[in-house]
């Protein structure tokens, strides 16, 4: 049996009341969505705030719609209602696959995007009960003062493990924000920080309301890949997106391909729109942006799943991305 | 307010299984705890306690939902159903019938989780696939039976309901 700590559950009707409690108990409340990740770590003494500011209930963090070029997806809206929108399906068909990768059907009923896209990072010696922390004596992250996964390390690398920031990041997605002191919209590459901490450069009084899309244009293939031990339940030990735009002679003109769960930060592979651009992708290519991203990738024992593996399988997803995205029309 | 001191209690309406009740809560209490600790429905099991298992699931407005991460707060003004209210007085759920049919329960402790994903399936599928029925049961861990006689009793059950005819009947023909 897992214990709360003892809490009041504030249920704000809209924003502007859910900003107002953010500050009035600034430095002992955070904003709760679904719970999935919250609520287990408050069971392990992650977090133990004395309020907690419930969003599902604000009619601005929910809606699927689209508006002036661009897919507006609210942050309330549960991972299951994404997987399952037809706006989603029809123009972000690997958004819609990474989100029904969460987890398992009752968590993806409960779960938030904002939620996912605020998780916070995950390792090993981190997602324990307070016991279990105690008596390995704690780390950097949580109540200690050492890194059981980079000996001597001084920096958290718990390891970024939500499904829908990669492919997100990858169709040049933006986040919309609120705070007492106004609204703010980031890209979200630029969202994520490499800290295993703290790993957003939201505020903690900063509330994500919606994530918005570009519209894809006709020739944008994308792919989601996810390594998990099972099918279900399972976060994910090595994801990988990709969006690749051809013209109509198949030749690329845009290629973003990021690599995530492996460190505290999604990583967009660098170095290929020189590699891919203007070019088919051929065996010969698609060989190239394989052993790139495999170079860029760095997997650390933040996960005890043999790290060999989760890197082995870089160079594979690459492959597999490119043929599914050439396959699907 | 921090750890040690007092918990706050709130008063709140919940609606379980169709009765209404108004009941005093730790604040801090999830659904589960309530079901099992305030309103003595202990038929949803407290596994894990940190939603990997699905042995406390119960269907919130028809969905299945994991009541040990629910703060009980997200249940009000909703209709809960538990597995004491999937039976009908005249006799148990196909689901219960096919899954003691067809050996589909050892020691039980994810029996209640996994009728109540099997039974929010049904609900919206009455014939589903061997692989919806996986995935629908994907959250719901049984250390056991295995799944392959729990697929057959929810292959069964939905069977039954279709044909509107017992499972033990079905079986034989
Ligand atoms: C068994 C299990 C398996 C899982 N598997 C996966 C998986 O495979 N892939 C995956 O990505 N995740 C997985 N998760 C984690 C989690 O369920 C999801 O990431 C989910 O999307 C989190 O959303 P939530 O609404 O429940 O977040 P919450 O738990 O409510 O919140 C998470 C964090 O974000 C903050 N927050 C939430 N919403 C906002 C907002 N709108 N603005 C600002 N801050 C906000 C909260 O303060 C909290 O710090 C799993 C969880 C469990 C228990
Ligand atoms: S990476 Fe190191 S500091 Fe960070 S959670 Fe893991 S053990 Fe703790
Ligand atoms: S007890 Fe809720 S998921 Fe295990
Ligand atoms: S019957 Fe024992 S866990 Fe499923």
């Amino acid at each position: 049996m897992l214990r709360l700590h003892p809490y009041e559950y504030h249920r704000p009707r809209e924003l502007e009341a859910a900003l107002e409690l953010l500050k009035e108990h600034a430095g002992d409340v955070m904003p709760i969505a679904g719970g999935t990740d919250l609520v287990p770590n408050m069971k392990h003494r992650l977090f133990a705030p004395g309020h907690l500011v419930a969003l599902k209930g604000l009619p601005e963090l929910h809606g699927i719609v689209e508006r002036q070029g661009e897919i507006v997806l609210g942050a309330a809206e549960s991972l299951s209602s994404l997987a399952d929108h037809h706006l989603v399906r029809s123009h972000l068909p690997s958004l819609a696959r990474a989100a029904g990768a969460i987890a398992h059907p009752m968590i993806r009923n409960q779960a938030t995007l904002g939620g996912n896209i605020c998780l916070d990072t995950r390792c090993t010696y981190y997602n324990q009960t307070f016991f279990w922390r105690e008596a390995l004596g704690f780390c950097l992250k949580k109540d200690g003062d050492v890194c059981h996964v980079v000996r001597g390390g001084t920096r958290c690398v718990a390891a970024h493990s939500a499904d829908t920031p990669p492919i997100l990041m990858a169709l040049g997605a933006k986040v919309d924000t609120a705070s007492p002191e106004g609204v703010r919209s980031v890209e979200l590459d630029e969202f994520f920080i490499a800290d295993g901490i703290w790993n957003t450069q939201r505020k903690p009084d900063e509330i994500v309301t919606r994530l918005r899309v570009p519209l894809p244009s006709p020739g944008l293939r994308t792919s989601y890949q996810k390594l998990r031990e099972r099918r279900s339940v399972d976060f994910p030990l090595l994801s990988l997106a990709l969006a690749v735009g051809l013209d109509g002679d198949d030749r690329v003109e845009s290629i973003a391909l990021v690599v995530a769960a492996l460190g505290a930060k999604p990583r967009r592979i660098g170095g290929l729109e020189t590699l891919a651009k203007g070019e088919r992708l051929h065996d010969e290519l698609i060989e190239e942006i394989a052993r790139q991203a495999y170079r860029q990738s760095n997997p650390l024992d933040n996960i005890i799943v043999d790290i060999e593996w989760r890197r082995a399988m870089v160079p594979v997803f690459v492959r597999r991305a490119i043929r599914e995205a050439l396959a699907r029309p | 307010m921090r750890c040690w001191e007092r918990p706050l209690i709130e008063i709140i309406r919940l609606s379980v299984n169709g009765d209404s009740h108004e009941i005093g809560v730790p604040s801090h209490y999830t659904l589960l705890e309530t079901l099992r600790y305030v309103l003595g429905l202990t038929g949803s099991k407290q596994g894990c306690d940190k939603g990997d298992c699905g042995a406390c699931t119960v269907l919130l407005d028809g969905l299945p939902t994991l009541s040990c991460i629910l703060p009980v707060q997200e249940a009000i003004g909703r209709q809960v159903t538990t597995i004491e209210g999937l039976a009908d007085p005249d006799g148990p759920h196909a689901l219960q019938d096919a899954l003691d049919l067809t050996g589909g329960a050892q020691c039980g402790f994810c029996t209640p989780g996994i009728l109540m994903s099997a039974a929010a399936l049904l609900n919206v599928n009455s014939s589903p696939t061997r692989q919806e029925i996986r995935e629908a049961l994907s959250g719901n861990l049984c250390r056991c039976t295995g799944y392959t006689k729990i697929y057959e009793a929810v292959e069964l059950a939905a069977r039954a309901l279709r044909e509107q005819r017992p499972p033990a009947e079905v079986l034989r023909s």
